[in-house]
Protein backbone atom coordinates (compact mmCIF):
# COMPACT_ATOMS: atom_id res chain seq x y z
CA UNK A 1 0.00 0.00 0.00
CA UNK A 2 1.37 3.39 -0.59
CA UNK A 3 1.05 6.51 1.39
CA UNK A 4 0.83 9.13 -1.38
CA UNK A 5 2.27 12.42 -1.38
CA UNK A 6 1.22 15.55 -3.73
CA UNK A 7 4.36 14.14 -6.56
CA UNK A 8 4.09 10.20 -6.29
CA UNK A 9 -0.14 11.22 -5.91
CA UNK A 10 0.17 13.46 -9.41
CA UNK A 11 2.34 10.75 -11.30
CA UNK A 12 0.04 7.61 -10.38
CA UNK A 13 -2.87 10.16 -11.30
CA UNK A 14 -1.12 10.98 -14.82
CA UNK A 15 -0.70 6.63 -15.97
CA UNK A 16 -4.65 7.04 -15.51
CA UNK A 17 -5.22 3.69 -13.87
CA UNK A 18 -7.79 2.27 -11.38
CA UNK A 19 -7.17 3.79 -7.97
CA UNK A 20 -8.33 4.00 -5.01
CA UNK A 21 -6.93 6.71 -2.06
CA UNK A 22 -8.12 6.29 1.60
CA UNK A 23 -8.28 10.24 3.10
CA UNK A 24 -7.23 9.76 6.98
CA UNK A 25 -5.12 11.39 9.47
CA UNK A 26 -4.23 9.94 12.95
CA UNK A 27 -6.32 11.34 15.35
CA UNK A 28 -9.62 10.02 13.82
CA UNK A 29 -10.68 6.71 15.57
CA UNK A 30 -12.94 5.56 12.26
CA UNK A 31 -9.97 6.29 10.05
CA UNK A 32 -7.81 3.74 12.60
CA UNK A 33 -10.70 1.24 11.90
CA UNK A 34 -10.91 1.34 8.65
CA UNK A 35 -6.68 1.55 8.12
CA UNK A 36 -6.55 -2.65 7.83
CA UNK A 37 -9.16 -3.09 5.57
CA UNK A 38 -8.23 -0.38 3.26
CA UNK A 39 -4.87 -2.39 3.54
CA UNK A 40 -5.81 -5.64 3.08
CA UNK A 41 -7.53 -4.71 -0.32
CA UNK A 42 -4.17 -3.14 -1.34
CA UNK A 43 -3.34 -7.05 -1.19
CA UNK A 44 -5.96 -8.27 -2.51
CA UNK A 45 -6.06 -5.77 -5.59
CA UNK A 46 -2.04 -5.36 -5.48
CA UNK A 47 -1.78 -5.04 -9.67
CA UNK A 48 -5.00 -4.32 -10.94
CA UNK A 49 -5.88 -0.80 -9.16
CA UNK A 50 -3.52 1.58 -6.97
CA UNK A 51 -4.75 1.75 -3.52
CA UNK A 52 -3.06 4.10 -1.55
CA UNK A 53 -3.65 6.60 1.41
CA UNK A 54 -3.16 10.54 1.89
CA UNK A 55 -2.57 11.79 4.81
CA UNK A 56 -4.71 15.04 5.48
CA UNK A 57 -2.54 16.28 7.86
CA UNK A 58 1.01 16.11 5.80
CA UNK A 59 -1.23 16.90 2.12
CA UNK A 60 -3.32 19.44 3.59
CA UNK A 61 -3.39 20.90 -0.28
CA UNK A 62 -4.44 17.76 -1.92
CA UNK A 63 -7.45 17.29 0.22
CA UNK A 64 -8.76 20.56 -0.02
CA UNK A 65 -8.28 19.60 -3.88
CA UNK A 66 -10.66 17.41 -3.87
CA UNK A 67 -12.72 19.13 -1.15
CA UNK A 68 -12.53 16.18 1.39
CA UNK A 69 -14.32 18.03 4.25
CA UNK A 70 -14.88 14.60 6.63
CA UNK A 71 -12.71 12.41 6.98
CA UNK A 72 -11.93 8.48 6.15
CA UNK A 73 -13.18 9.77 2.70
CA UNK A 74 -12.06 7.30 -0.15
CA UNK A 75 -11.93 8.63 -3.02
CA UNK A 76 -11.97 6.54 -6.54
CA UNK A 77 -9.96 7.39 -9.69
CA UNK A 78 -9.57 6.14 -13.05
CA UNK A 79 -8.01 7.92 -16.36
CA UNK A 80 -7.49 10.71 -13.74
CA UNK A 81 -11.11 11.48 -13.09
CA UNK A 82 -12.44 11.08 -10.30
CA UNK A 83 -15.02 8.22 -10.60
CA UNK A 84 -16.69 7.81 -7.15
CA UNK A 85 -16.37 8.61 -3.64
CA UNK A 86 -17.81 6.70 -0.35
CA UNK A 87 -17.52 9.17 2.94
CA UNK A 88 -17.41 7.31 6.38
CA UNK A 89 -16.88 3.99 7.37
CA UNK A 90 -18.37 1.42 4.98
CA UNK A 91 -18.87 -1.82 4.75
CA UNK A 92 -15.77 -3.41 3.07
CA UNK A 93 -18.38 -4.88 0.46
CA UNK A 94 -18.75 -1.30 -0.85
CA UNK A 95 -15.25 -0.52 -1.95
CA UNK A 96 -15.18 -4.19 -2.95
CA UNK A 97 -18.23 -3.37 -5.43
CA UNK A 98 -16.83 -0.13 -6.75
CA UNK A 99 -13.45 -1.74 -7.50
CA UNK A 100 -14.57 -5.10 -9.62
CA UNK A 101 -17.24 -2.39 -11.51
CA UNK A 102 -14.51 -0.59 -12.74
CA UNK A 103 -10.98 -3.40 -13.45
CA UNK B 1 -8.23 -4.05 22.76
CA UNK B 2 -10.63 -6.53 22.24
CA UNK B 3 -13.63 -8.10 24.41
CA UNK B 4 -16.15 -11.18 23.64
CA UNK B 5 -18.88 -8.90 23.64
CA UNK B 6 -19.29 -5.26 23.04
CA UNK B 7 -23.01 -3.60 24.09
CA UNK B 8 -23.96 -0.94 23.10
CA UNK B 9 -26.02 1.20 25.30
CA UNK B 10 -25.94 1.83 28.85
CA UNK B 11 -29.77 0.89 30.09
CA UNK B 12 -31.50 -1.42 31.50
CA UNK B 13 -30.84 -3.64 28.64
CA UNK B 14 -27.28 -3.71 28.19
CA UNK B 15 -27.03 -3.69 31.35
CA UNK B 16 -28.98 -6.84 31.93
CA UNK B 17 -27.36 -8.23 28.96
CA UNK B 18 -23.82 -7.42 30.82
CA UNK B 19 -24.88 -9.69 33.93
CA UNK B 20 -26.02 -12.51 31.32
CA UNK B 21 -22.27 -12.52 29.56
CA UNK B 22 -20.70 -11.97 33.02
CA UNK B 23 -22.34 -15.05 35.12
CA UNK B 24 -21.26 -16.59 31.92
CA UNK B 25 -17.33 -15.66 32.49
CA UNK B 26 -17.52 -13.75 29.25
CA UNK B 27 -15.23 -10.46 29.21
CA UNK B 28 -17.66 -7.48 28.33
CA UNK B 29 -17.56 -3.72 27.36
CA UNK B 30 -20.65 -1.59 27.65
CA UNK B 31 -20.57 1.81 25.57
CA UNK B 32 -23.16 3.90 26.41
CA UNK B 33 -23.79 7.65 27.63
CA UNK B 34 -23.77 8.14 31.48
CA UNK B 35 -26.27 6.60 33.09
CA UNK B 36 -27.40 9.85 34.39
CA UNK B 37 -28.36 10.57 30.83
CA UNK B 38 -30.41 7.95 30.44
CA UNK B 39 -34.06 9.03 29.90
CA UNK B 40 -34.79 5.96 33.00
CA UNK B 41 -32.79 8.22 34.98
CA UNK B 42 -35.99 11.45 34.62
CA UNK B 43 -38.23 8.68 35.87
CA UNK B 44 -39.66 9.83 39.35
CA UNK B 45 -41.36 6.51 40.25
CA UNK B 46 -41.20 3.31 38.88
CA UNK B 47 -43.53 0.36 40.73
CA UNK B 48 -43.51 -2.19 38.14
CA UNK B 49 -40.61 -3.46 38.27
CA UNK B 50 -41.22 -6.74 40.24
CA UNK B 51 -39.80 -7.33 43.99
CA UNK B 52 -38.21 -3.24 43.60
CA UNK B 53 -41.50 -1.59 44.36
CA UNK B 54 -41.41 2.16 44.75
CA UNK B 55 -37.83 3.09 43.74
CA UNK B 56 -37.00 6.21 41.36
CA UNK B 57 -35.58 5.71 37.89
CA UNK B 58 -32.33 6.29 39.38
CA UNK B 59 -32.09 4.48 42.07
CA UNK B 60 -32.99 1.56 39.68
CA UNK B 61 -30.92 2.41 37.33
CA UNK B 62 -27.91 3.00 40.11
CA UNK B 63 -28.21 -0.54 41.31
CA UNK B 64 -28.11 -2.10 37.72
CA UNK B 65 -25.10 -0.57 37.13
CA UNK B 66 -23.33 -1.72 40.31
CA UNK B 67 -24.42 -4.97 39.81
CA UNK B 68 -22.59 -5.18 36.32
CA UNK B 69 -19.76 -3.52 37.09
CA UNK B 70 -19.25 -5.81 40.51
CA UNK B 71 -19.69 -8.74 38.18
CA UNK B 72 -16.54 -7.43 35.93
CA UNK B 73 -18.57 -5.18 33.03
CA UNK B 74 -16.40 -2.62 31.83
CA UNK B 75 -17.44 0.83 30.89
CA UNK B 76 -16.69 3.01 28.31
CA UNK B 77 -18.59 6.67 28.51
CA UNK B 78 -19.15 7.68 25.18
CA UNK B 79 -21.00 7.35 21.41
CA UNK B 80 -20.37 4.83 19.20
CA UNK B 81 -19.56 7.04 16.16
CA UNK B 82 -18.93 4.16 13.34
CA UNK B 83 -18.99 0.35 13.47
CA UNK B 84 -16.70 -1.92 11.21
CA UNK B 85 -17.69 -5.84 10.66
CA UNK B 86 -14.54 -7.38 9.62
CA UNK B 87 -13.09 -10.10 11.17
CA UNK B 88 -15.56 -9.71 13.99
CA UNK B 89 -16.43 -5.88 15.10
CA UNK B 90 -14.74 -2.58 15.46
CA UNK B 91 -16.44 -0.20 17.36
CA UNK B 92 -14.91 3.59 16.93
CA UNK B 93 -15.37 6.28 20.25
CA UNK B 94 -13.87 9.01 19.85
CA UNK B 95 -10.43 8.52 18.86
CA UNK B 96 -10.41 5.02 20.46
CA UNK B 97 -11.32 2.04 18.74
CA UNK B 98 -12.93 -0.95 20.90
CA UNK B 99 -13.36 -5.00 19.13
CA UNK B 100 -15.54 -7.54 20.18
CA UNK B 101 -16.31 -11.06 18.11
CA UNK B 102 -20.44 -10.68 19.14
CA UNK B 103 -21.90 -7.31 19.82
CA UNK B 104 -25.38 -6.61 21.58
CA UNK B 105 -27.30 -3.92 20.09
CA UNK B 106 -29.20 -1.79 23.33
CA UNK B 107 -29.27 1.82 22.71
CA UNK B 108 -32.74 2.55 23.66
CA UNK B 109 -35.57 4.52 21.30
CA UNK B 110 -32.75 6.25 18.79
CA UNK B 111 -34.49 8.01 15.69
CA UNK B 112 -33.04 7.38 12.77
CA UNK B 113 -34.85 10.46 11.12
CA UNK B 114 -32.62 13.01 9.20
CA UNK B 115 -33.02 17.07 8.54
CA UNK B 116 -33.61 17.97 5.58
CA UNK B 117 -30.30 18.64 3.35
CA UNK B 118 -28.74 16.47 6.12
CA UNK B 119 -28.00 13.16 4.05
CA UNK B 120 -27.63 15.15 0.52
CA UNK B 121 -24.62 16.92 2.32
CA UNK B 122 -22.98 14.82 4.26
CA UNK B 123 -19.02 14.91 2.88
CA UNK B 124 -19.99 18.58 1.88
CA UNK B 125 -20.13 20.13 5.15
CA UNK B 126 -22.39 18.10 7.01
CA UNK B 127 -20.12 15.90 10.06
CA UNK B 128 -20.85 13.77 13.01
CA UNK B 129 -17.24 13.78 14.11
CA UNK B 130 -15.95 16.98 15.59
CA UNK B 131 -12.43 14.91 17.17
CA UNK B 132 -12.32 13.75 13.10
CA UNK B 133 -13.32 17.04 10.87
CA UNK B 134 -12.68 19.60 13.44
CA UNK B 135 -9.31 20.04 11.64
CA UNK B 136 -10.61 20.76 8.17
CA UNK B 137 -12.88 23.55 9.52
CA UNK B 138 -9.91 25.41 10.63
CA UNK B 139 -10.56 29.09 10.30
CA UNK B 140 -13.86 28.75 9.19
CA UNK B 141 -17.38 29.64 10.41
CA UNK B 142 -19.61 26.17 11.65
CA UNK B 143 -22.86 25.37 13.55
CA UNK B 144 -22.99 23.17 16.00
CA UNK B 145 -26.27 20.86 16.39
CA UNK B 146 -26.22 19.77 19.88
CA UNK B 147 -28.52 16.86 20.65
CA UNK B 148 -26.42 15.41 23.06
CA UNK B 149 -25.14 16.26 26.89
CA UNK B 150 -21.64 16.22 26.00
CA UNK B 151 -21.89 18.33 23.04
CA UNK B 152 -21.05 21.40 24.68
CA UNK B 153 -17.45 19.79 24.94
CA UNK B 154 -17.54 19.33 21.12
CA UNK B 155 -18.24 22.70 20.59
CA UNK B 156 -15.98 23.93 22.59
CA UNK B 157 -13.01 22.01 20.99
CA UNK B 158 -13.68 22.91 17.61
CA UNK B 159 -13.36 26.90 19.00
CA UNK B 160 -10.15 25.52 20.21
CA UNK B 161 -9.39 25.10 17.10
CA UNK B 162 -9.94 28.13 15.62
CA UNK B 163 -13.86 27.28 13.88
CA UNK B 164 -15.88 30.02 14.06
CA UNK B 165 -18.96 28.43 16.33
CA UNK B 166 -22.41 29.03 16.80
CA UNK B 167 -24.04 26.51 18.91
CA UNK B 168 -27.79 25.64 17.92
CA UNK B 169 -30.31 23.54 20.25
CA UNK B 170 -33.73 23.13 21.44
CA UNK B 171 -32.52 23.91 24.66
CA UNK B 172 -29.73 25.63 26.66
CA UNK B 173 -26.53 23.78 27.24
CA UNK B 174 -24.73 23.26 30.22
CA UNK B 175 -20.78 23.52 30.03
CA UNK B 176 -20.77 25.36 26.83
CA UNK B 177 -17.77 28.25 26.46
CA UNK B 178 -19.30 31.71 26.90
CA UNK B 179 -17.28 32.47 23.94
CA UNK B 180 -19.44 30.98 21.73
CA UNK B 181 -23.00 32.36 20.99
CA UNK B 182 -25.92 30.07 21.62
CA UNK B 183 -28.98 30.00 19.27
CA UNK B 184 -32.65 28.35 20.66
CA UNK B 185 -33.99 26.64 18.05
CA UNK B 186 -35.35 23.10 16.93
CA UNK B 187 -36.62 23.12 13.79
CA UNK B 188 -33.83 23.03 11.62
CA UNK B 189 -32.77 22.41 7.76
CA UNK B 190 -29.57 22.90 6.13
CA UNK B 191 -29.12 24.86 2.95
CA UNK B 192 -26.12 24.74 0.09
CA UNK B 193 -24.74 24.59 -3.45
CA UNK B 194 -22.06 22.72 -4.20
CA UNK B 195 -21.12 22.59 -0.27
CA UNK B 196 -23.43 23.53 2.91
CA UNK B 197 -23.28 27.42 3.21
CA UNK B 198 -26.04 27.86 6.05
CA UNK B 199 -28.11 26.12 8.56
CA UNK B 200 -31.70 27.44 8.80
CA UNK B 201 -32.73 27.31 12.60
CA UNK B 202 -36.21 28.20 13.27
CA UNK B 203 -36.51 30.23 10.12
CA UNK B 204 -33.33 31.72 11.01
CA UNK B 205 -30.76 31.80 8.32
CA UNK B 206 -26.85 30.97 9.72
CA UNK B 207 -24.18 31.34 7.15
CA UNK B 208 -21.66 28.40 8.16
CA UNK B 209 -19.28 26.25 5.76
CA UNK B 210 -20.29 23.47 7.99
CA UNK B 211 -22.90 21.80 10.51
CA UNK B 212 -21.43 19.42 13.30
CA UNK B 213 -24.72 17.52 14.17
CA UNK B 214 -24.65 15.74 17.26
CA UNK B 215 -26.79 13.22 19.02
CA UNK B 216 -27.29 11.69 21.60
CA UNK B 217 -26.53 8.09 20.03
CA UNK B 218 -26.17 6.99 16.28
CA UNK B 219 -28.91 4.86 15.13
CA UNK B 220 -27.92 1.55 14.42
CA UNK B 221 -28.91 1.00 11.16
CA UNK B 222 -26.41 3.74 10.27
CA UNK B 223 -24.15 1.84 12.00
CA UNK B 224 -24.54 -1.52 10.24
CA UNK B 225 -26.65 -0.51 7.06
CA UNK B 226 -27.66 -4.37 6.59
CA UNK B 227 -29.67 -4.39 9.94
CA UNK B 228 -33.30 -5.44 9.38
CA UNK B 229 -36.12 -3.57 10.48
CA UNK B 230 -39.57 -3.73 10.80
CA UNK B 231 -42.33 -1.04 10.96
CA UNK B 232 -39.35 1.28 12.49
CA UNK B 233 -37.66 -1.25 15.02
CA UNK B 234 -34.83 -3.76 14.79
CA UNK B 235 -36.17 -7.21 13.91
CA UNK B 236 -35.43 -10.03 16.52
CA UNK B 237 -36.48 -13.21 16.68
CA UNK B 238 -37.04 -15.02 20.29
CA UNK B 239 -33.24 -15.45 20.71
CA UNK B 240 -32.67 -11.51 20.24
CA UNK B 241 -30.85 -12.40 17.05
CA UNK B 242 -30.94 -10.02 14.22
CA UNK B 243 -30.66 -11.04 10.48
CA UNK B 244 -26.72 -10.55 11.00
CA UNK B 245 -24.50 -12.77 12.23
CA UNK B 246 -23.16 -12.31 15.91
CA UNK B 247 -25.88 -9.20 16.41
CA UNK B 248 -27.84 -9.08 18.66
CA UNK B 249 -30.45 -6.31 19.82
CA UNK B 250 -32.76 -5.64 22.86
CA UNK B 251 -34.78 -3.45 24.93
CA UNK B 252 -36.72 -0.42 23.45
CA UNK B 253 -34.85 -0.47 20.22
CA UNK B 254 -36.86 -3.49 19.54
CA UNK B 255 -40.48 -2.26 20.04
CA UNK B 256 -42.67 -1.74 22.98
CA UNK B 257 -43.79 -2.20 25.67
CA UNK B 258 -40.84 0.56 26.52
CA UNK B 259 -40.75 -0.80 30.12
CA UNK B 260 -37.69 -1.87 32.63
CA UNK B 261 -38.47 -5.08 32.79
CA UNK B 262 -39.32 -6.00 29.46
CA UNK B 263 -36.14 -4.55 28.32
CA UNK B 264 -34.21 -6.57 31.36
CA UNK B 265 -35.59 -10.29 29.81
CA UNK B 266 -34.60 -9.17 26.44
CA UNK B 267 -31.38 -7.97 27.34
CA UNK B 268 -30.94 -11.20 29.30
CA UNK B 269 -32.09 -13.05 26.86
CA UNK B 270 -29.60 -11.37 24.56
CA UNK B 271 -26.13 -11.40 26.75
CA UNK B 272 -26.97 -15.21 26.63
CA UNK B 273 -27.64 -15.98 22.87
CA UNK B 274 -24.13 -13.75 22.66
CA UNK B 275 -22.28 -16.43 24.76
CA UNK B 276 -24.00 -19.50 22.76
CA UNK B 277 -23.21 -17.43 19.32
CA UNK B 278 -18.91 -17.21 20.90
CA UNK B 279 -19.30 -20.99 22.54
CA UNK B 280 -20.53 -22.10 18.61
CA UNK B 281 -17.55 -20.20 16.85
Amino acid sequence: MIHFNKDTFDNTLAEGKLMMVDFWAEWCGPCQMLGPVIESLAEKYEGKAVIGKVNTDEEGPLAMRYTVMNIPTVIFFKDGKEIDRKVGVMPPDVYIQVLEQNL
Amino acid sequence: MSWDIIILGSGPAGLAAAVAARCRDKNVLVIGNRWQDSPLAKAELVDNYPGLPGLTGPELLEKFVTHASTLGAEFVVGKALSLLVWNGFSVTVGSQVYQGRALVLAPGVVRAAKYPGESEYLGRGVSYCATCDGMLYRNKPVTVVGLAPDAPLEANYLKSLGCQVVYVSPHRPQGLDGGIPYVQAGRLAIHGEQAVTSLEADGTSIPCAGVFILRRAVAPTDLLPALETEGGVIKVDRSMSTNLPGVFAAGDCTGGALQVSKAVGEGHVAGLSACEYLDAL
